[in-house]
């Protein structure tokens, strides 16, 4: 579970975060959600720990930021797991080194003992056909798919998904959304989702923070979101034609 | 003030580059990939420049040596000066901040620009000890490349003067004559500088970048531009301070 505590974040005196306080839970789709420059982005960074926010603090399952020195939190990054919004896969190495790379780099065990850990994990992402491939030979929903397997191959508490399925096909990004949000229950994860896809929030939202410029406008589940009244989550999630024809047969 | 701040984040890379070192099995693989795409498939392109330049110096010299009184030795002793001294080490660094320079920019940028960089940190992985250090080992071995380069020049000047008529025997007694091996103590001192250089200015240039695929053309450039000013400045300073 993750706590946000009060967070501001501010660049240039712009005030990009403003007093943002939620939880996110363990063994739940968490999604961030809200238009372009909404600040997203530099929340889930926030949460990463590649931006310090100005004022706040962020409670990783007990443990506050505020009380991390460096060597804290390189460890808590290893526990944490990041899909990138473009899969950010090492172009250089097929997908089986990969997945290898962090358990390489951060393990002590030996080549069989890894390899055969980024085996399983290829495999329940369902690219064991793809293993010796790279990533420029396979298509843009395999690659996300190779980027959860590096995400989860090292058992991680935390998982975050930066626009995980953007520049996918509608039926792969319900894929993509429905195996992360497997993975989140069977690790029993926390898994953050920042994402501005209403399929997203309808297929697996089970708690859904919408942020308008930086602040917190409503917080609630894929089932209330689609019945609030507040104005600017209506227009927000009743942004396409189609939808808006849905909502009124709801 | 945007100077002052590039070079104080420019040191700072350099520090953190030896900081939370990978583990040796990846460092070493790292550093052989390395030694294996900046120095040894830069060899070739070294020799084959290295020979025709020699080459041009020797005809060069010899068309300026039109007097009798003038011995033939002195064709060999010229190209040999201006190979050791300036040709190989400065002129040549000059040229891998093209070739190798360019190379370690636009890979470095790009990995920025595909968020590589990103999920290198989000794992705990010290970026800059993964991508800058094994490039700073690796030139370490970039004396090889001048050595290469200061011997096939001197070989293109012997040939080149042998198509032209001049005995050989002549320029082989002018490449020995008055040798003095502080000379090439000095070429190697600039040599390990300009190799620092040529790992970590386009290296810099890389990393911070921002933007998309076009800034990772445009920080390229920029970097061979600075690494060739940087060369330039501390090629000047050394001389100054040895050989003045």
């Amino acid at each position: 579970m993750i706590e946000v505590k009060n967070i501001k974040k501010s660049f240039d005196g712009i005030k990009i975060l403003q007093d943002i306080s939620t939880t996110f839970e363990k063994g739940k789709t968490n999604l961030i959600i809200g238009q372009s420059g909404s600040g997203k982005t530099v929340l889930l960074k926030c949460l990463l720990g590649l931006h310090q926010p100005d004022s706040g603090e962020i409670v990783y399952d007990g443990v506050s930021n505020l009380n991390m020195n460096e060597s804290d939190k390189t460890l808590l990054r290893r526990e944490m797991g990041m899909v990138f919004q473009g899969s950010a896969l090492f172009d250089s190495m097929s997908v089986l080194e990969n997945v290898m790379f962090p358990l390489n780099m951060l393990t002590n065990k030996n080549e069989e003992e890894i390899r055969e850990k980024a085996k399983s994990v290829i495999e329940r992402v369902e690219l064991d056909n793809a293993i010796n491939k790279l990533p420029s030979e396979i298509s843009g929903g395999m690659q996300k798919r190779v980027a959860i397997a590096r995400a989860i191959v090292m058992n991680p508490k935390y998982l975050f998904c930066d626009e995980p399925n953007s520049g996918l096909d509608p039926k792969t990004a319900i894929v993509i959304d429905k195996l992360i949000h497997e993975i989140t229950k069977e690790y029993n994860i926390t898994t953050i989702i920042n994402s501005h896809d209403m399929n997203s929030v309808i297929e697996i939202g089970e708690k859904i923070i919408f942020l308008v410029t930086g602040e917190k406008n409503w917080e609630g589940t894929n089932k209330e979101i689609l019945k609030t009244n507040i104005e600017s989550v209506k227009n927000f999630v009743y942004s396409s034609e189609l939808l808006k024809k849905v909502k009124k047969h709801l | 003030m945007l100077y002052i701040d590039d070079i104080g984040r420019y040191f700072l890379m350099i520090k953190m580059s030896f900081f939370k070192p990978s583990k040796w099995k990846i460092q070493r693989k790292l550093i052989f990939k390395e030694i294996n795409d900046l120095i040894i498939e830069s060899i070739p392109i070294v020799a084959i420049l290295s020979f025709f330049i020699g080459g041009v110096v020797a005809i060069q010299t010899a068309l300026n040596l039109s007097s009798p009184f003038l011995s033939k030795s002195l064709i060999g002793f010229a190209t040999r000066q201006s190979v050791i001294l300036e040709f190989a080490p400065t002129f040549m660094s000059i040229i891998m901040a093209g070739k190798v320079g360019s190379y370690i920019t636009s890979s470095i940028g790009t990995m920025r620009v595909t968020e590589q960089i990103d999920a290198l940190e989000v794992m705990g992985i010290n970026p800059l000890n993964y991508l800058v250090f094994p490039k700073i080992i690796a030139l370490l071995f970039y004396p090889f490349v001048i050595t290469v380069a200061m011997f096939v020049a001197i070989f293109g000047g012997f040939i080149a003067m042998t198509f032209a008529g001049v005995p050989s025997e002549a320029f082989i007694s002018g490449i020995q004559m008055d040798f003095d091996p502080f000379h090439v103590s000095y070429a190697y001192l600039k040599t390990i500088l300009f190799a620092f250089i040529l790992a970590t200015v386009p290296s810099y240039h890389g990393f911070y970048m921002k933007g998309g695929a076009l800034e990772v053309g445009k920080a390229s450039t920029l970097s061979f531009v600075w690494t060739s000013i940087i060369i330039i400045i501390v090629n000047f300073i050394i001389t100054q301070l040895l050989l003045s």
